[in-house]
């Protein structure tokens, strides 16, 4: 592909006149704009037609690989983006890149994602050119085959270290480089760079120190955390590098997402697509009960308003105007288990969870094992993510000894707290297995609380094939529930949405 | 420096800038009926047909950042530069951040470095646009009609009492159509319901107002719009995508030292970067509600108050409240952050014995 590109201009070509060839595979610049004429096969994805000449073009593309990330990006951002880029000088990166990032990314999320996106589009873009010019660098003498072998671990380590802590940019490039050569196993690494990223992290036997605590405590294995993501991210494009290289393409566009966002393996990785069937549940969750409230207003009198509309009449009041009742928001009570019976599933929980919190403004969460605990709280500070998966894991105190679901007991206990709060209005929404681990499952309990709610639904990330068998007592708590569902995928989050909307408030 | 005095005629003629020859009363911008806009913000183009928010000669970012230091408010980069950005596209800057990085002070200190009125509406649940837009001032209707409706013909009285002169400009409002451009600050965006940002909308893209009674009225001046959220919610899509977004995160240790330097100059150098590394240590702990860059700087003159030479232990444990202001983080940074300070305080001694 490379080098039939290289031949005559493709159509259009001429329109742009080419810079000399020494300049374009010299400067990374020239390397972004001559990336745009060429073929987009290449670049994971893009269909492989003729792209049109000139920087514009790139900058398209560069959004609409956002758009497969999930940014939420109209045309009308895209025109800002260039009303933005005409203001400042673009040869400049820093400015360059945040006039896209203020355009473009509109959360702080969306910032990550362009963050990671942005480097890896630009360094595409060269790495482009090489590869179609079939280009190769010729590998340090240190880092052959035979070799590899003869480089000093420790002093590797030493050398990595101190680069880490005050290095410049081009030393620690140069040592990412060695560190793959000496631990990369070339050629044979687990083909995920996000894997063999950690592996040689942990080879070198590095260590994040957030707080700049360790140092004072005389630990010379930790190193500052900030300086460590850069080491990695050097690692990270080497291993690429190396890749591309070594396959003469260019790696996949999509695991970016995987890989950046660390989410571990699931049934359900597609966070923004959670996100996305979470505001779903939201609206019509919010629509109903304003229909379901609109019948029976409160009287009470809106002078203001009253007033206003008496001046059509005269000043005489004919019309009274009642004060809206304010749009009730769903309560909703959200249970999740997060035992290791479901530690796959429960990732998918995790993020359904933090996609509900995101939406409603009234939810409480509990996360439970053998007791349950409310991370209302949890979410209500911490936006990150893993940021609350860690939390969550280390010390929301759900397991006691064992680490096995007693649902019988979480019931009682989330019985025991919130039993003056449970009311007709609120919904009860159950994640978990139903997997009672041979205990107790207390089914009578869950009745109250089915009573006590207004709603109650089950949804369970097991296919219903296997409910009830081995220690499953879905059976046990079914006839409680207003509706149950299997849950494992998008798909049926949205028909879990579906049936939950179409459902009339029980009346109490 | 903030007024919110409604001014129940808006258009009339200001005696105190009689060199604005664009001065003329409101009426003349308003359009009657809808529907006849004059196009969207973008087929006006980049440049706004309004006097701009920022006086032309703000030709770079760096002229930003250096107007803004002047003005007492150091910036970083990509602050400057969004800032510069808004004002020559002419869009509404969307700032998060967490609490305290200094998201109000930003329009605060662009008022002062552009020499603009400060316009501030402070959002809240629950707020409408009667309090955030204008309200028609009933009470002066009905006396017209009392007044009036002896002699008056019906149709005379009906047209007058949906004039401007009845209408209680609100912030929004008293913002578009001040003949000199002004900073408008909606703080706090994410308090109030997605309705009310709907509202807003049409403010924002094209800096006009719909008054079903009276029509649209333009904006006579651009203002600069900011808007901070404190990401307690998501805003909605619409919003954002109206807005060019900044986030705002505390500074890097040598940026904040500049920044209490700036606000207590009297403070030793080293025990102000000892200082500064000390709020560090405390963010990075997992707190309900870590110091703000304001706090730091109360922290500082504080420390100046007290001739504090050095920040040990006891002088940190007296004075700690100035920046942990929740129960259970003092008692979690009293456990961290006071016991390795004594332990460094130790150190200290021994290595000058």
């Amino acid at each position: 592909m490379g080098s039939s590109g290289r031949g005559g201009p493709p159509e259009g070509g001429d329109r742009a006149p080419r810079p000399p060839d020494g300049l374009r595979a010299a400067s990374p610049q020239s390397g972004l704009i001559g990336g745009a004429r060429r073929s987009g096969g290449l670049y994971g994805g893009l269909p492989s037609r003729q792209g049109p000449p000139g920087f514009d073009a790139r900058v398209l593309e560069l959004g609409d690989e956002l758009r497969r990330e999930g940014l939420a990006i109209g045309t009308s951002e895209l025109l800002d983006a260039f009303d933005a880029l005409s203001e400042v000088g673009w040869a400049e990166p820093v400015a360059f890149r945040e006039a896209l990032a203020t355009t473009l990314a509109k959360s702080q999320e969306d910032r990550r994602v362009f963050d990671a996106l942005f480097d890896r589009f630009f360094f595409r873009a060269v790495e482009r050119e090489a590869v179609e010019k079939g280009l190769t660098e010729r590998r340090l003498s240190a880092d052959g085959e035979d070799d590899g072998r003869e480089i000093d671990f420790d002093s590797l380590r030493e050398a990595v270290r101190a680069a880490i802590r005050g290095g410049s940019d081009g030393e620690m490039r140069d040592l990412a480089r060695l560190s793959i050569a000496a631990l990369g196993r070339r050629g044979e690494g687990s083909g995920v760079v996000g894997v063999d990223v950690q592996r040689i992290r942990r080879s070198l036997g590095l260590r994040g120190d957030p707080a700049g605590e360790a140092e004072a405590r005389g630990d010379p294995e930790a190193v500052p955390t900030e300086r460590l993501r850069e080491f990695e991210r050097h690692l990270r494009r080497e291993l690429e590098r190396e890749s591309v290289e070594r396959t003469r393409s260019l790696p996949p566009a999509r695991p970016l997402r995987e890989l950046d966002r660390a989410l571990p393996s699931a049934p359900l990785q597609d966070l923004a697509a959670v996100h996305r069937v979470a505001a779903q549940l939201k609206r019509r969750l919010a629509t109903q009960q304003r229909a379901a409230g609109g019948r029976r207003r409160t009287h009470v009198v809106d002078v203001r308003r009253t007033m206003r509309a008496s001046l059509e009449t005269g000043g005489v009041p004919l019309r009274l105007h009642h004060r809206p009742r304010r749009p009730r928001r769903p309560e909703v009570y959200l249970l999740c288990d997060v035992s290791t019976s479901v530690t796959s599933a429960s990732v998918f929980f995790l993020s359904v969870l933090h996609a509900l919190h995101d939406a409603f403004r009234k939810l409480r969460s509990f996360v439970f094992v053998e007791r349950i605990s409310e991370v209302t709280e949890l979410f209500a500070r911490e936006r990150s993510f893993e940021a609350i998966s860690r939390a969550i894991a280390s010390d929301a105190g759900v397991a006691d000894v064992s680490g096995y679901t007693d649902y019988g007991r979480v019931w009682l206990e989330f019985l025991a707290e919130t039993v003056d709060d449970l009311g007709p209005r609120s919904t009860v929404i159950v994640l978990g297995d139903a997997r009672t681990n041979g205990r107790e499952p207390h089914a009578a309990a869950f009745g109250r609380v089915a009573e006590r709610a207004g709603r109650t639904f089950w949804m369970n990330p097991e296919p219903k094939l296997y409910w009830n068998y081995g220690d499953s007592v879905m059976r046990a708590y079914e006839p409680y529930c207003d509706g149950v569902f299997e849950c494992w995928s998008t798909r049926q989050l949205e028909t879990f949405v579906n049936a939950l909307t179409s459902t009339r408030v029980a009346a109490p | 420096m903030i007024r919110i005095i409604p001014r129940a005629i808006i258009g009339r003629e200001r005696s105190t800038c009689p060199s604005t020859p664009t001065a003329k009363p409101i009426a003349s911008r308003i359009k009657k009926g809808f529907g006849e806009t004059s196009g969207t913000g973008r087929e006006r183009g980049l440049r706004p047909k309004y006097p701009g928010p920022v006086p032309a000669e703000v030709a770079s970012a760096e002229e930003m950042a250096a107007r803004l230091a002047e003005a007492g408010y150091l910036a970083g980069e990509s602050a400057a530069l969004v800032t510069y950005l808004a004002t020559r596209l002419g869009k509404p800057v969307l700032v998060e951040g967490p609490a305290g990085v200094g998201k109000t002070e930003l329009a605060k200190a662009l008022s002062r470095a552009t020499g603009r009125r400060l316009v501030r509406l402070q959002c809240y649940e629950g707020l409408d646009e009667a309090k955030a837009l204008y309200e028609w001032n009933y009470r002066k209707q009905l006396l017209r009609i009392q007044a009036e409706a002896a002699d008056a013909g019906w149709e005379r009285v009906q047209d007058d009492i949906f004039g401007e002169e009845f209408l209680l400009s609100r912030p929004l409002l008293q913002a578009i159509s001040d003949p000199e451009p002004v900073v408008l600050l909606i703080d706090e965006i994410d308090k109030t319901d997605q309705e009310f940002e709907a509202m807003l909308l049409e403010l924002l893209s094209d800096f006009q107002v719909s008054i079903p009674e009276l029509g649209v009225i333009e904006a006579r001046s651009q203002p600069f719009v900011l808007l901070t959220s404190n990401n307690s919610r998501e805003l909605t899509e619409a919003l954002k995508r109206r807005c060019l977004y900044l986030w705002l995160d505390y500074p890097d240790v040598e940026r904040e030292l500049e920044i209490v330097r700036l606000h207590a100059p009297d403070l030793g150098d080293t025990l102000a970067r000892r200082m500064i590394e000390v709020v560090h240590m405390v963010r990075a702990l997992d707190l309900k509600k870590p110091p703000s860059i304001a706090e730091s700087i109360d922290w500082a003159r504080a420390l100046l108050l007290l001739g504090a030479e050095e920040l040990d232990a006891s002088v940190f444990e007296r004075t700690m409240s100035i920046i942990v202001k929740h129960r259970t983080d003092l008692d979690v940074v009293a456990d961290r952050v006071g016991v390795k300070l004594a332990s460094d305080g130790l150190l200290g001694t021994r290595r000058t014995a």
